[in-house]
Formats: C-alpha cells, structure tokens, sequence
C-alpha cells in the first residue's frame, strides 16, 4: 500500500465523538489492548487525522503515528504502537527467507509461514509458540500482525487473504495483502 | 510479560527500523558503526561473535560450524539453504552499492546546486525577495516558506516559476536577513553554496526599447 514515499497531505482535528468512536472500534478490534487503551488513546487526548494518500487516513496523536485506516476497512495499526504492545495483536511468523521479499514490499506469500521456520496458529505449537501465536485458526480477513524468524520485533501489518486453515492445507497463494511494511513509505513518513 | 508494555523499541539512527533487520536495509556497515556507537550492549548482541541469541535456531546451524567463531548474523543466516543464501548476499549486495550510489549523487548535487536569494525592485524603495533553490537540500518549500513569514513577520509565499520549479517570495527587502536565517537554521547548507543576486525592475525606457524590436 505504502511502496512509494508519501507525503502527508492535510492533517486536521478529530471531533471528540468520532475520538470515542475509533476508541471503541479499537477495543472491539483489538480486545488485547484493553488495559492500555488510556496510554493509547487517552480520553482527553486530542487526536490527529492525517490524509495520505489513496483515500488513506492515519491517526496520530501528537505527531506519533497510531493507526491507518484505507476507506472505510479496518483499522490497522502503525508499526511503531504494535513494537511497543506487541501482545496485543494476532502475530504469524515467516521464515528467514522471505524477510528480505516483505521489507521490499511483496505480498506474503503462504509457504514463508507453513515452512519449518514459520508459525502459524495451530494445536501442535510448544507450549511456549502457542502462548505466543495462538491456537485457534484465523478467518480470511483477519488483522495480523508479522513477525520473522529469529527476530524480536514484527516486520509487517496486514489483512489475511487466506485463513490460516487454509493455508496450512495448500501452502501456495497470495496469504496477506501487504499492508504496511518496515521501511515503507507510512514507516519513513515524517510528520 | 503483559506489566512490561509498552515495549521501548530502540530503532537505527541511519536506517530508522529496528536494528535486528538494519541487516535488510541496504546500509548495513554505517548501521553497524552507529550501533557499537550509540548501543554497544545490543551491538554485541547482534553483531558479536558468541553464543547465539536465537537457541532454537542451532538446530540447523550447529551441522554447519559448531565451533567456528560465527557472528550472530552468520548464525542467522545458516538456516537457510546455500542457494537461498548466496541469492540473499547478492541481493544484500546490490542494495548496498544502490544505496551508495544514490548517497553519492545526493552529495553531489548538494555540493553544486545553489540557493539564489533575489532582491527584486517592485517599485521604487519597495522589494520583494525570491528565494529559489531551497529543494536541493532536502528542504520543504511549504514548511520553509511558513518560516520566513513568522521570523520575519511578512507575507510569504510559494510561487511557481515559468520555466518549472518553485520559489519563495519574501515581502520586503530581506536578501541578507534571510542568508542569515538559513545559515543558522538549516546547518547542511553550506555558506558557499548561498548566492545574493539583485533584480531591477526594468525602467520604462528600457521597456519601450525591449519592445520596439519585436513589433
């Protein structure tokens, strides 16, 4: 979404009912962020929307990035706040290999994940993987968040286009939209 | 671990991501050089000879060299397959000289593109100032434009020039406050590279002489 560099576009006020409406979609979307929603979006707070490009909107609170959100779609949220809590979101891991394709912008693709050095939510985990990536399979359309193989801190923020059923199965195909990626254009965006 | 959020993430000073993938970046040597300087516990860390951090990762890559003093980015990389690996250090290569190259050239057109502060006379005793040039450093016309209006409490304003491009025109006669401004706020200009020019506007005279050949 972001391959190119942006250039931040109008940057206004959020009316304080549309604040409180983000907060809620925020907790619906993300039930894990619930004890520091206030550190997030504090209550009094004045957040920032920020126009990108291609009907992108980025909210910000004092010129730190928070989430984007493409049209009406789901909120994602900016690398920065999912390296800060990173419990909070639903996480797959790929592999070495493919780290180097995400960070230039590709699509990921299923086999990065379904390979030895990849996760993907399932039963068979260690004890310690299922704590981390979850057992119960995701939906087409889930937000997730990516991390790699023997790193720390996720690389990629993306929608699933294939759950992870599914690609446990087929091992092939298209398995996230890229969406925001380390280095991108959103990343290297001065505000 | 959930008492421990927000997590503080320290990201590269040179390639701005998280130093665990500065390896990805493209300017890995100038990263690992402002790591060892600014964190030299996380440069041991990632960069060092040593025990890996990456346990599960020995697997595969104690086959490979279980003694040999491997740095941790070696460590990494033996997971992968030789091919994919010497796929991964041709295209970490090619990065790197494309960054390079692009640096270089920045550098250059930094050393001999120039800042043209132009006084032009409006009407007599009154001046407006152009200032043209700025973008070669990198600088936001917009943002800089908005800056001269406040320091100097005049209009100031982005006009678009004829032949293409965008300049800065100051209300008033500034040439020299305006050098002096931006030699002090923005440090990666150099003096050398600032050029005062003065504009007259032409007499009347000299009008009517432009013009009689072209009737």
């Amino acid at each position: 979404m972001f391959k190119k560099d942006i250039s931040a576009g109008a940057k206004s006020k959020v009316k304080s009912s549309a604040q409180r409406a983000i907060r809620s979609k925020v907790l619906e979307e993300y039930p894990k962020l619930e004890p520091y929603i206030e550190d997030i979006l504090p209550k009094k707070e004045q957040l920032d929307l920020v126009k990108l490009p291609d009907r992108v909107s980025l909210y910000t609170l004092n010129s730190t990035p928070l989430f984007f959100q493409h049209m009406d779609d789901a909120l994602l949220p900016h690398l920065t706040l999912v390296h800060k809590y990173p419990t909070a979101f639903h996480r797959l891991r790929i592999d070495r290999g493919a780290i180097r394709f995400v960070l230039s912008g590709a699509a990921l693709m299923a086999p990065g994940m379904t390979s030895p050095g990849g996760r993907l939510p399932s039963k068979d985990l260690s004890a310690e993987d299922q704590e981390r990536y979850g057992r119960e399979d995701l939906e087409a359309g889930a937000v997730v968040v990516i991390e790699a193989e023997g790193k720390e801190t996720a690389c990629m923020v993306g929608v699933l286009k294939m759950g992870t059923a599914e690609m446990r199965e087929k091992k092939k195909g298209q398995a996230c939209e890229a969406g925001h990626y380390l280095g991108d254009g959103l990343w290297s965006m001065a505000l | 671990m959930a008492d421990t959020l927000p997590v503080k993430v320290t990201y590269c000073g040179v390639c701005t991501l998280p130093p665990e993938y500065c390896e990805f970046g493209g300017t890995t040597k100038k990263c690992e050089e402002w790591l060892e300087k600014e964190h030299p516990d996380m440069h041991a860390k990632l960069y060092s000879q040593g025990t890996p951090r990456y346990p599960m990762l020995l697997r595969s890559s104690q086959a490979l060299s279980p003694d040999t003093p491997t740095e941790a980015l070696a460590q990494n990389m033996s997971t992968l397959s030789v091919e994919a690996q010497k796929r991964a250090e041709k295209d970490a290569a090619k990065k790197a000289t494309k960054a390079a190259t692009a640096e270089k050239r920045e550098a250059e057109t930094r050393a001999s593109s120039k800042i043209t502060i132009k006084r032009i006379e409006r009407n007599k005793r009154k001046y407006v100032t152009a200032v043209s040039g700025l973008e070669a450093f990198g600088l936001d016309i917009k943002k800089v434009s908005k800056d001269f209006g406040k320091k100097f409490a005049t209009g100031a304003s982005v006009t678009k020039l004829p032949g293409g491009g965008e300049e800065i025109t100051v209300q008033g006669d500034l040439s020299e406050d305006i050098e002096e401004f931006i030699l002090e706020k923005y440090k990666d200009v150099p003096e050398d590279n600032i050029e005062l020019v003065e504009d007259k506007k032409k007499t009347k005279g000299e009008k009517a002489a432009a013009n009689v050949p072209a009737q």
